[in-house]
């Protein structure tokens, strides 16, 4: 007599500590097998769009920190860089080094969340502590420049909020030093851990022409082995004079764009950051940061898309102005919302405790996703 | 590299009259109008050519153009007849380096767009919020439901330019 098998429904979430926020999973399982994921999104959804169209340009800045609520400071940069296009505004040097330093800590900041989370859901809990210690210390250096440490309201169009503190420059440079070591550590830790190889190597492939049809960016596309940086390809602010490389998936521990390559190019990447910051620090120019900032932002009827490298991949702002003082249209591309589209197909095959490694590996936040 | 004329010339002389025009009058975006039925078979010409390579979607935006008739209503809101939705696409050729955006509109009595997911992956979810912010309907989309509304939610689309928000949902006085 054949034993009689079905297939099963198991619902993850909303409330799951591994799903990094208010995700639901409808998991279709053969087994252990995974036929099909099924993501349910929109627990977070706060129409931030619609909310815009009712505000003037500069109000809507402490709505963008609400979305990718990790990388604050880099939504705003990238609020800023489309108004300011839009209005034809030319922002003082010093602000622009002091939005590069602001968005690298950030961009750190974002990453170590990310690798610590990422261990936490794979069982090392180690990490995930000490990266938030170091982390702590990113968001002192932010709340020493403007007050707040989670959102910020630093960058506005056409320049910043406040100057930086006098000892600013010296405390990051501590911090520099200060967090060279810690990544050797955190390698030691978890990156070449056994364990943790295991787990994750050849786990959720995502192949390069997929990454691409799916708009996939960010680090998990170069971990698919594209090098495509906005930093570099379609640059914006000042990231021009900066000598920086751009690190791209080589399947180190086996196939190129599987799990351990997006997470193990983070950890390059941090590396990168630092470089960045070492450069300006070295080259910040004295001078005013508030002369660019218009008293009254009213654009002409027109269009704009522009773009920056968020900590998780392309963030692009497509505003639209009918000649008002409030937004006629603000559509936001959330990197988070479009890298999760692909997480369905990357699951199917797998065993269902590789749901979890996977979701980690593409570092969403729901807050980004839901806007 | 093509600029935006190059490639409108290119359409123009391939499908012909659905293309509709060029409009490079407003500042910052030239944008390519199409007719909303042959969206489909023009991306899917741009992203298979050889020379245009158009390979990434980068984004996919609906837009309430509220050019309808619009009448005041007794409690001080609108309500708007007529008129088109809009569909903007942002494309880019991520070896060739350009760029480009195309624009559909569709009556907004009768929001039909075609959809493209079969060109492009991630089109999909972007169309799901477009009927959901919307209700822009795009033809021949494997799933079209809400995404980021509630499934049951059943009060129109929130960026319309005429939406009002209901008294009460499943119980839950909405207006705070």
């Amino acid at each position: 007599m054949a034993l009689k098998t079905e297939e099963m429904v198991l619902n993850m979430g909303p409330q799951h500590p591994s799903t990094h926020g208010v995700l639901r999973l409808e998991i279709e399982l053969d087994g252990e097998i995974i036929i099909n994921v099924k993501p349910h999104i929109g627990y977070l959804h706060r129409c931030f769009e619609k909310h815009c169209e009712a505000m003037t340009y500069p109000q809507i800045i402490p709505y963008v920190d609400r979305m990718d609520y990790l990388a604050s400071i880099y939504n705003e940069f990238g609020y800023a860089v489309a108004v300011e296009r839009l209005l034809d505004i030319k922002v003082p040097e010093r602000v622009e080094y002091i939005r590069v330093i602001m968005g690298e800590l950030q961009r750190i900041a974002s990453h170590t969340v990310a690798i610590g989370t990422y261990g936490l859901d794979i069982g090392a809990f180690t990490p995930f502590l000490f990266l938030f210690r170091d982390r702590e210390k990113i968001l002192s250096l932010f709340e020493m420049t403007c007050g707040a440490r989670l959102l910020y309201n630093y960058i506005w169009v056409g320049g910043v909020s406040h100057d930086l503190h006098p000892n600013f420059l010296r405390q990051t440079k501590e911090f520099i030093n200060y967090f060279k070591p810690i990544i050797t550590e955190i390698n030691n830790l978890l990156t070449y851990n056994k364990i943790f190889i295991e787990r994750t190597a050849n786990v959720g492939i995502l192949p390069l022409d997929a990454a691409i049809n799916y708009g996939i960016t960010g680090p998990n596309l170069r971990a698919s082995g594209l090098k495509w940086d906005l930093r570099r390809d379609d640059p914006y602010s000042i990231y021009d004079r900066f000598d920086f490389e751009i690190p791209v998936g080589k399947g180190w521990m086996g196939t190129v764009g599987d799990c351990w390559d997006r997470y193990y190019l983070r950890i390059l990447e941090m590396e990168q950051s630092l470089k960045i910051l070492e450069q300006a620090i070295e080259q910040i120019p004295d001078g005013d940061i508030t002369s660019a900032i218009p008293k009254r932002i009213k654009p002409p009827e027109g269009q704009i898309y522009a773009r920056v490298e968020n900590p998780r991949g392309e963030l692009g702002y497509f505003i639209m102005s009918k000649g008002g003082l409030q937004p006629w249209r603000v559509k936001v591309k959330a990197p988070s919302f479009v890298n999760m589209s692909i997480f369905g197909d990357l699951c199917r095959g797998h065993l269902i405790a590789d749901v979890v490694a996977i979701l980690g590996s593409i570092d969403i936040v729901l807050g980004e996703v839901d806007r | 590299m093509k600029s935006t004329q190059e490639i409108y010339n290119l359409l123009k002389e391939k499908f012909q009259e659905k293309v509709i025009q060029h409009l490079n009058t407003l500042p910052k975006e030239e944008v390519i109008e199409v007719r909303p039925e042959s969206i489909n078979e023009i991306v899917e010409f741009l992203r298979d050519d050889k020379e245009l390579h158009f390979d990434n979607l980068i984004l996919l935006s609906g837009v309430d153009d509220a050019n309808g008739s619009k009448n005041k209503l007794e409690d001080g809101t609108e309500e708007i007849t007529g008129g088109t939705l809009s569909v903007y696409y942002h494309i880019e050729s991520m070896d060739l380096r350009h760029k480009l955006v195309l624009k559909v509109s569709a009556p907004r009595e009768n929001p039909e767009v075609e959809s493209i997911y079969d060109v492009y992956g991630c089109a999909n979810w972007h169309e799901r919020e477009a009927f959901d912010m919307l209700g822009i309907i795009f033809k021949n989309h494997p799933d079209l439901t809400r995404i980021l509304m509630p499934y049951d939610w059943e009060f129109g689309y929130p960026l319309r330019k005429d939406y009002r928000n209901p008294e009460f949902y499943q119980g839950m006085k909405v207006p705070y």
